[in-house]
C-alpha cells in the first residue's frame, strides 16, 4: 500500500509538480474552447451546404464527411503537423492541432447538424415561408433552432469525445494536461503527475458524462 | 506540381515503406478486432450483470463506466503504459492498448446495452416469466434478442470512433499503421510514408463508415 501511495499519489511530488499540471489544464481549457466552437460552426456550415438542392454540392459533402470520418483524428493531426511544413506551410503546433479538429470535428457536427435538420417537419418550412420569411430568414429563426434542439444531447456526448480528444495534442508537443503530466513525469521518475491528469479529466469531465447518461436512457426508451 | 507529388507521393520512397505499412495494417486490424471482440463481450456481460438488481455490483459498475467514459482513451493508454510499470506491472504497448480501449468499449456499450434492455417493455419479461421460462432463458431468448436490435445503430457508431483509436498506439510503439508510417517519415525525412498511411486508414476505415451508414438507415429508429 505504501508503495501504491508513493508511485501513484506522492504529494511532495504532486506540489513539485502542480504549477506545469496547472498551465497544462489552462492549455487544455484555451484548446476547447477554441476548437469547440470553432467544429460547431463548421459542422452548422456543412449541414446548412447540405440543404441546398444541388446534386454534386451534396456528394462532395458527403465524401468530405465520410473521408474525416474514416481518417483517425491522430493520423489527421500528424499529417498536418509533419507533413504540412513541406509545402512551405509551417504552422506553430497550436494551428495545427486546431486545423485538425476542425477538419475532424466538423464532419462528426455536421452528421449531427442534418440530422438535427432532417428532424423538423416540412409544415415548419413551409408555415414560415408562407408567412413571408425569405430562405435564410427560415433557417435562422425556425429550422436551426428546432433543429439544435432536437439534436442537443448528441451535441453533447460530440463535446464531450472532443474534449477527451485534445489529449491528442500532447502527440506535436502542444503543453496540454496530458503533455505536462508526461513531461513532469520523466523529470520526477514517478506516475504522480499523470495519475494527477487522468483525475482532472475525471473531476471536470464526470458531471457531462452523467448528464448524457441521462439523456441516453431516455433517447432509447423513446425509441 | 513536381514537387509537391515529390514531397507526398514519392514513388521510391512509398516503395521502400510500403512493406512496413502493410505490416502495420494487419496489425491494426488485429488490434481491432481484439478490441471489438473483448469490449462489446464485457460490455454485454457488465449489462446483463446489472439486471442482477445487486446493489454493491451495480454501483461498482456505474463508477467503472462513468471513469472509462470521463478519461480520454490516450491518458488511459498513458496511465497503462507509463505509470503500472512503476508498480511493477508491465504490459506491452499492444496490450496496453487493447486493454485501454477494450475497457473504454465495453464501458459505452454497456450503457448502450443497458439502455436497450430497459427499452424492452416489461410485459415481455411478465409473459416469458409466466409461460415458464427462468430468468436466464428470458434474458437470452426474449429480453437480449429486442434489445440488441435497439442498440445496433448507436453501437456501431460507438464502436467504428473507439476502433480508430488504434492509431493511439503508435504512441506507445506498436508497430501499427501510424507508427510504421512515422518510423519511416523520420528514416526518410519525407512524408510520402504518411501519405501512405493515411491511405491504408482510408482503405480499411471507409469501408466501415460505409457498413455504419448502411446499418444507421436499416435499422433506423421510427420515432
Amino acid at each position: 500500500m505504501e508503495t501504491l501511495i508513493n508511485a501513484f499519489f506522492n504529494t511532495s511530488i504532486l506540489r513539485e509538480t502542480a504549477p506545469y499540471l496547472w498551465s497544462g489544464f489552462l492549455m487544455t481549457l484555451l484548446l476547447t474552447i477554441v476548437v469547440v466552437p470553432l467544429g460547431l460552426a463548421g459542422g452548422l456550415a456543412l449541414a446548412l451546404l447540405s440543404t441546398v438542392k444541388f446534386r454534386a454540392l451534396r456528394l462532395a459533402l458527403i465524401f468530405y464527411t465520410d473521408f474525416f470520418r474514416a481518417f483517425p483524428p491522430l493520423v489527421l493531426l500528424m499529417f498536418i503537423a509533419f507533413g504540412l511544413p513541406f509545402t512551405g506551410l509551417d504552422l506553430p503546433a497550436f494551428a495545427s492541432v486546431a486545423l485538425a479538429f476542425l477538419l475532424n470535428t466538423s464532419s462528426y457536427y455536421g452528421e449531427i447538424f442534418r440530422a438535427g435538420i432532417e428532424s423538423v417537419p416540412r409544415g415548419q418550412l413551409e408555415a414560415a415561408r408562407s408567412t413571408g420569411l425569405g430562405a435564410a430568414q427560415t433557417l435562422a429563426y425556425v429550422v436551426v433552432p428546432q433543429a439544435t434542439r432536437n439534436v442537443i444531447p448528441d451535441l453533447i456526448s460530440n463535446t464531450l469525445e472532443v474534449v477527451k480528444l485534445t489529449s491528442i495534442a500532447s502527440v506535436v508537443a502542444l503543453p496540454e494536461l496530458l503533455y505536462a503530466a508526461r513531461q513532469a513525469q520523466s523529470i520526477t521518475y514517478n506516475a504522480t503527475p499523470i495519475i494527477a491528469a487522468g483525475i482532472i479529466y475525471l473531476v471536470c469531465l464526470w458531471p457531462l458524462v452523467r448528464l448524457l447518461s441521462r439523456f441516453e436512457h431516455r433517447q432509447i426508451a423513446l425509441h | 506540381m513536381g514537387k509537391f507529388a515529390d514531397t507526398f507521393l514519392n514513388w521510391e520512397v512509398m516503395a521502400q515503406y510500403a512493406p512496413k505499412v502493410l505490416e502495420g495494417f494487419f496489425v491494426t486490424i488485429q488490434l481491432a478486432i481484439a478490441v471489438v471482440v473483448t469490449g462489446i463481450a464485457c460490455g454485454l456481460l457488465l449489462a446483463v450483470a446489472r439486471t442482477f438488481r445487486l446493489r454493491v455490483l451495480n454501483f461498482f459498475i456505474v463508477a467503472a463506466v462513468d471513469v472509462m467514459r470521463a478519461l480520454p482513451p490516450l491518458v488511459l493508454i498513458m496511465i497503462l503504459y507509463f505509470a503500472l510499470p512503476t508498480v511493477g506491472i508491465k504490459f506491452s504497448g499492444f496490450v496496453a492498448t487493447w486493454l485501454a480501449l477494450s475497457a473504454i468499449l465495453a464501458a459505452f456499450s454497456e450503457e448502450i446495452f443497458w439502455a436497450g434492455i430497459l427499452a424492452v417493455p416489461r410485459g415481455q419479461w411478465e409473459a416469458a416469466r409466466s409461460t415458464g421460462l427462468g430468468f436466464m432463458q428470458t434474458m437470452t431468448h426474449v429480453v437480449l434478442p429486442q434489445a440488441v436490435r435497439l442498440t445496433i445503430p448507436p453501437l456501431t457508431n460507438r464502436t467504428i470512433a473507439i476502433t480508430k483509436g488504434t492509431a493511439l498506439g503508435a504512441t506507445v510503439a506498436v508497430g501499427e499503421i501510424l507508427y510504421q508510417a512515422q518510423t519511416g517519415y523520420s528514416f526518410s525525412y519525407n512524408p510520402s510514408p504518411l501519405t501512405l498511411g493515411a491511405i491504408a486508414y482510408l482503405i480499411l476505415f471507409i469501408p466501415v463508415v460505409w457498413f455504419g451508414r448502411w446499418v444507421e438507415t436499416r435499422f433506423a429508429w421510427k420515432r
